[in-house]
């Protein structure tokens, strides 16, 4: 499926519109484009030789533990959307987790999400939500289970077929009247990181709470993000994928693309809709209609990741 | 309160006559009583973000959110565990004092509490 012929590619995408929702999303090039799926299918192929197209999946906000309105088994839902991710007629390289992993992080909480996101065979690369913090320790709790080999708070980076992938935590050692927090020692680390790397390699971000200010009434942000995509800012292809919200968000500024994934346990409203930003207490036959998983398609060549949201009733 | 701890365990070791001192005490600490304060934690707000209570004064807080939130000092004086739905933490504020605190999960939920005699 993956041999970079124009056919194989057309077959691969129109596999994908099982999504539903048709939200493509792309990056070609440094310019980000969001572009229709009949688009996408006439768009020419470059060749490369340095790395095969892939695809990996998002998940995010499990909050296994959850049981009150409007979701009453948060575990169920994750399961459900765990099975999505088998049934999945391409199966992806790996998974990303982008926080809130559990409600309360306790033992049997993280232990659940362990077994179902291990039943999958599939590597799982994880960072910490807020909910992931909150064991006597401050997140020792997570990182012993989830963030082995990890720096500081939980940040790490690898590569992956040519992609430069980075793991970042905004969500230890929060300070009083502000919002998600990097810290002067990550920063650090990621410039170094960065450093000597050249700008034509694509680089994804994932981090949990947003790293451009969403609603900064709800604290929906990072205050030190401006640091890190400085940093960014020379690369070509840039892609910020976050969770906490709960819904589907997208933006461009420059070359880097950002977008936050829906939750599996429940939706949060839109900015400012709500008195505060608590779950939505929708009817029980539309909660699967606003939980799902983002599955992201990697074409090099084209510089572009595509990013298709679906919901667990689709 | 502690101070007649202090001077119960004093009494009880050494001196005879403890009991009409102990007596005395235990009226003292009577005729003085802080009414209790209570800060009500809902909509990820602090209900009253600052409130003044008088120097003895033990402040409850109830979490009545479905989210769970935490109740921390600026300064490291107080500190919480985590407060799932009617959770409660209390703690008593001894001195005078302007005391800060938030949510470390959620730090736009900020509060005060004004200790003053």
């Amino acid at each position: 499926m993956f041999d970079g012929d124009d056919t194989g590619r057309r077959d691969f995408l129109k596999c994908m519109a099982w999504a539903g929702t048709g939200a493509l999303f792309a990056v070609s090039g440094g310019v980000s484009t969001s572009i229709g799926l009949d688009a996408a299918l006439a768009a020419p192929l470059k060749r490369s030789a340095a790395a095969t197209p892939f695809t990996f999946v998002q998940l995010s906000d499990s909050h296994i533990g959850f049981n009150k309105p409007p979701n009453a088994d948060a575990r169920a839902t994750f399961r459900e959307a765990i099975a999505k991710v088998k049934a999945l007629p391409h199966q992806p390289d790996f998974i990303i987790h982008t926080g809130d992993v559990s409600q309360l992080s306790r033992d049997n909480e993280f232990d659940d999400a362990d077994q179902m996101l291990k039943a999958t065979g599939l590597p799982v690369f994880f960072v910490p939500g807020e909910h992931d913090m909150l064991d006597p320790d401050g997140g020792k709790a997570f990182l012993k289970r989830f963030g082995k080999g990890t720096n500081g708070a939980g940040w790490y980076s690898f590569d992956h077929r040519g992609v430069h992938f980075i793991a970042l935590v905004n969500v230890a050692d929060l300070k009083p009247g502000g919002m998600g927090n990097l810290g002067a020692e990550q920063l650090k680390w990621l410039k170094a990181d960065l450093a000597g790397r050249p700008s034509s390699t694509p680089i994804v971000v994932f981090a949990h709470i947003p790293l451009w200010t969403v609603y900064a009434d709800w604290g929906w942000g990072t205050d030190d993000a401006a640091e890190a995509l400085k940093v960014l800012a020379r690369f070509g292809s840039v892609t910020v994928l976050n969770g906490h919200i709960h819904q589907i968000t997208q933006k461009l500024e420059g070359r880097i693309a950002f977008h936050t994934a829906r939750s599996t346990a429940f939706p949060q409203p839109a900015p400012g809709t709500a008195p505060s930003p608590g779950p939505l207490k929708v009817p029980p036959q539309q909660l699967h209609d606003m939980l799902g998983i983002t599955d992201a398609l990697f074409v090099r060549g084209h510089d572009r990741i595509a990013l298709i949201d679906s919901t667990l009733s689709a | 309160m502690t101070r007649g701890f202090k001077v119960l365990t004093f009494q009880a070791s050494v001196v005879a006559a403890g009991g009409l001192l102990l007596a005395t005490v235990a009226t003292t600490t009577r005729a003085a009583p802080t009414p209790p304060a209570s800060v009500q934690i809902g909509n990820f707000t602090f209900n009253q973000p600052a409130i003044t209570v008088k120097p003895g004064t033990t402040v409850t807080w109830t979490n009545g959110d479905d989210i769970p939130h935490t109740v921390v000092s600026k300064d490291g004086v107080f500190k919480s565990k985590v407060l799932d739905t009617g959770d409660k933490f209390s703690f008593t504020f001894a001195k005078p004092g302007q005391f800060g605190y938030f949510c470390s999960i959620h730090p736009h939920m900020t509060g005060t509490v004004i200790v003053k005699a």
